[in-house]
């Protein structure tokens, strides 16, 4: 995550990207570490935006980035960081909150996610397997970038009718 | 006594429902359940109420409200709840994907044929991305796996998701 990534286009839903299960990915290719740096730099480039996943950006694999540093909801925090191929180890605490999303710009939704989670995923570059377990704000990052990879947006989990807003603040 | 369906609809401006609700309280009549909303920007309300005035007399009562031209208003006698429908378990449904012609109805289609009942449904244009959200009782009879797939083929006719889970409801 050295080199500078690009701040790419966020694609935004009905995007058919956005609704396919995203491939794995090979962490040590180089192009998975562009794509790494891009996701980060895209992600710091939107504001009030925490994490961010490769469908997000047209690329149909399972890596995203996320950070939540300085955000008053956040816990526990590892930085910024970027996974790939991650999959939940365990999750529990399942807690409703409102979220939204960069791919559904204009609406925000109550959903269900674990307030405690662990996942494991490889490190771009290196490859390294990673596990990393989290609370709070950012487990509920994690798993919002997690369903992106698995072609899910948050409007997939919203409790109902109810749990659907118009998004009233925008950062 | 008499059990009223009153709805308005129309060009949204702050106080209609001061107004509306004005109105029925000054007759006399207990707003039971109401619902309003802004749909693309209108104003839409519909309530139950029960009170001893009729509804052609409700509806000269609110002539006010809608004299500038601007608000549809219709008051209808409705019988009193007679529950036609068994309940069944609730489960919420959620489609989104490209807009386009027929999707509530193709997906709503589905739904009624196995004897599902909506209770709670919003739909929503957001740029060019449509969005169903809607509560669904299916009968105990349903196959809900069989409904799924039905869901799934017709899903996949009009090119968008949908998804249908059991309703939560944490009782504490």
């Amino acid at each position: 995550m050295s080199a500078a990534g690009r701040v790419r286009a966020v694609v935004r839903a009905p995007d058919a990207v956005l609704s396919r299960a995203a491939e794995k990915v090979d962490p040590a290719d180089p192009w998975t570490v562009a794509l790494a740096a891009d996701l980060v730099a895209t992600m710091r480039s939107a504001p009030g935006c925490v994490g961010l996943a490769a469908p997000q950006i047209g690329e149909g694999v399972q890596v995203f980035a996320v950070d939540v540093s300085g955000h008053p909801k956040t816990r526990t925090c590892h930085g910024t960081f970027v996974l790939c191929n991650a999959e939940v180890v365990a999750a529990s605490r399942w807690q409703k909150a409102r979220e939204g999303c960069l791919s559904v710009p204009d609406l925000t939704g109550d959903v269900k996610r674990a307030g405690l989670l662990t996942v494991t995923g490889q490190a771009p570059g290196t490859g390294e397997t990673v596990a990393l377990t989290t609370d709070a704000f950012e487990a509920r990052a994690v798993q919002h970038e997690l369903d992106h990879c698995a072609g899910l947006l948050f409007l997939d989990r919203v409790a109902g009718p109810h749990a659907i807003f118009a998004r009233k603040v925008y950062l | 006594m008499y059990e009223l369906a009153i709805t308005v609809v129309g060009q949204d401006r702050p106080g209609i429902v001061a107004d509306v609700s004005g109105v029925l309280a000054g007759l006399g009549f207990n707003l039971t359940d109401s619902t309003m909303t802004l749909l693309r920007g209108h104003f839409a309300m519909t309530l139950i109420c029960l009170g001893r005035v009729d509804a052609a007399e409700v509806e000269e009562a609110l002539a006010p409200v809608t004299a500038d031209g601007n608000l549809i208003v219709a008051v209808r006698v409705v019988p009193p709840d007679t529950a036609t429908v068994a309940p069944g378990t609730p489960y919420a449904l959620l489609v989104h994907g490209a807009d386009r012609l027929g999707i509530v109805a193709a997906v709503t289609g589905v739904l009624a044929r196995a004897g599902g009942n909506i209770t709670d449904l919003t739909t929503r244009l957001s740029g060019s991305l449509y969005l169903l959200s809607a509560e669904v009782d299916l009968p105990s009879t349903v196959d809900v796996d069989e409904l799924m797939a039905e869901l799934d083929e017709v899903a996949e006719k009009l090119g968008v998701d949908v998804t249908l889970r059991t309703a939560e409801a944490d009782v504490l």
